[in-house]
């Protein structure tokens, strides 16, 4: 697959090292994805790295990807400026399934979901924390958006959690340390739950974040009495073609690529998440 | 309709699944207690006579630094247990503990609890038991955050 040539539309410097990209095609029309799948981002000369869509379907305008700068790849991403062109080869692999288009996922037939974020795993959870929110407005259910950030100037996309909770939805931001300023509060992403107040007979779980954390927050779930099959969490691993011939990403028997990087937390996936490496 | 203390104290994390009589045990040890944001539960340093357990509003665990004032390193909600070192000498609190909201909580004389724990052993084996489950899921999640998972990663 050739990388269809966007150009960059805006940009925004959601913290120190992590930098939003709005991205249109230069020829065509806008990419259709859902809300968890991923696309590869090339920046021309340097490479190409699997980047979450970070973006909402129901949204309108430019192609989101929210890129923190931590290698070659990403770092030249977060340099790039308006009117700058960039690689997009995608959509690829699944998503939350809370896309009214979309297989029947976890969410349906629960009242309460609860969307647990680490750090940047909040952007591969915006589009879908947009599409429940609007959801719950017609079903009457609830949504509950937990964040937990290295510190408060790490917590990203400020707009949208003020807005999820203006219209509803019940969020809480923690943070492992804080300032003088922060009045917020101070503890792991999983002290939250305890204050979510969701009801775990009738709730689905969305996870994304690194790893260990998710492992802990899926536990910390099922020990509060929320079903293992009604959560979901997104893995990463080497991405590098994006349709499941490379075999880089695999892990177990997932090709993350193509079978993730949102996959179920029951079964094989609960076991990877405790396997060691060998 | 009235709750009775001993209602209040069994729908608390640390208590439930305490016999009846080990609720009952409890109450004597035990009253309501409110706070205004700001207010002090609990002084470093001070003796450790009187832990918390949270029903409403949160609480910071903080240290004093000159300089820096109080620097927040845990907040605790509704549920939690305020405050450990009643339970072993010297009795002395580590650190401070804050109300930043409105904070209704169950204050416990410890030093009637460690008392009534010595005399019947079963109920002190129970009790001990449940402080060190909660003691146990605080220490796992400040391991954790000790990781620092949230900290720069290279790209994969």
């Amino acid at each position: 697959m050739t990388p269809a040539v966007h150009r960059v539309v805006e940009r925004r410097e959601e913290t120190r090292d992590v930098t939003t990209l709005m991205l249109e095609p230069v020829e065509g029309p806008r990419l259709a994805f859902r809300p968890g799948q991923f696309n590869m981002l090339t920046a021309f000369g340097v490479g190409e790295v699997a980047i979450s869509v970070s973006g909402a379907p129901r949204e309108e305008g430019p192609l989101r990807h929210t890129v923190r700068d931590v290698g070659a790849v990403s770092h030249a991403l977060c340099q790039r400026q308006v009117g700058d062109l960039v690689g997009v080869r995608g959509p690829f692999g699944s998503d939350w399934r809370v896309s009214p288009d979309c297989a029947p996922g976890p969410i349906l037939d629960v009242h309460d979901v609860v969307v647990i974020a680490g750090g940047i795993g909040l952007a591969p959870l915006r589009g879908a924390v947009h599409e429940l929110v609007a959801r719950s407005h017609e079903t009457g259910g609830r949504v509950f958006v937990l964040v937990g950030a290295r510190d408060p100037s790490q917590v990203v996309y400020h707009d949208d959690l003020e807005a999820w909770d203006r219209e509803g939805a019940v969020v809480l931001v923690t943070v492992d340390r804080g300032t003088p300023e922060w009045r917020g509060r101070v503890g792991l992403v999983t002290a939250l739950l305890a204050d979510a107040g969701f009801d775990p007979s009738s709730t689905a779980a969305l996870i994304c974040g690194p790893e260990i954390m998710m492992r802990f927050s899926a536990r910390a779930l099922v020990d509060s009495g929320v079903d293992a099959s009604r959560i979901l969490v997104s893995l990463e691993r080497n991405m590098q073609c994006g349709l499941g011939w490379c075999g880089h990403c695999q892990l177990g028997p997932f090709l993350l690529c193509r079978d993730g990087p949102v996959v179920p937390y029951s079964g094989v996936v609960s076991t990877l998440l405790n396997e060691r490496e060998r | 309709m009235t709750t009775s203390m001993a209602e209040i104290l069994a729908a608390h994390p640390l208590v439930a699944g305490l016999s009846g009589d080990g609720v009952a045990l409890l109450v004597g040890c035990a009253k309501n207690v409110v706070f205004a944001p700001g207010d002090l539960l609990i002084i470093e340093g001070a003796p450790a006579d009187t832990f918390y357990l949270v029903r409403r509003g949160h609480v910071a665990i903080e240290v004093h630094a000159p300089g820096r004032g109080g620097i927040v390193i845990e907040t605790v909600g509704p549920g939690a247990v305020v405050g450990w070192s009643w339970l072993v000498p010297p009795y002395q609190w580590t650190f401070d503990a804050r109300a930043t909201d409105d904070v209704g909580a169950i204050a416990i004389d410890g030093a009637c609890l460690r008392a009534k724990a010595l005399s019947d052993p079963a109920f002190g084996y129970a009790l001990l038991t449940k402080v060190s489950t909660e003691l146990l899921a605080r220490l796992q999640a400040t391991r954790l955050r000790l990781l620092d998972l949230y900290a720069d990663r290279d790209e994969r």
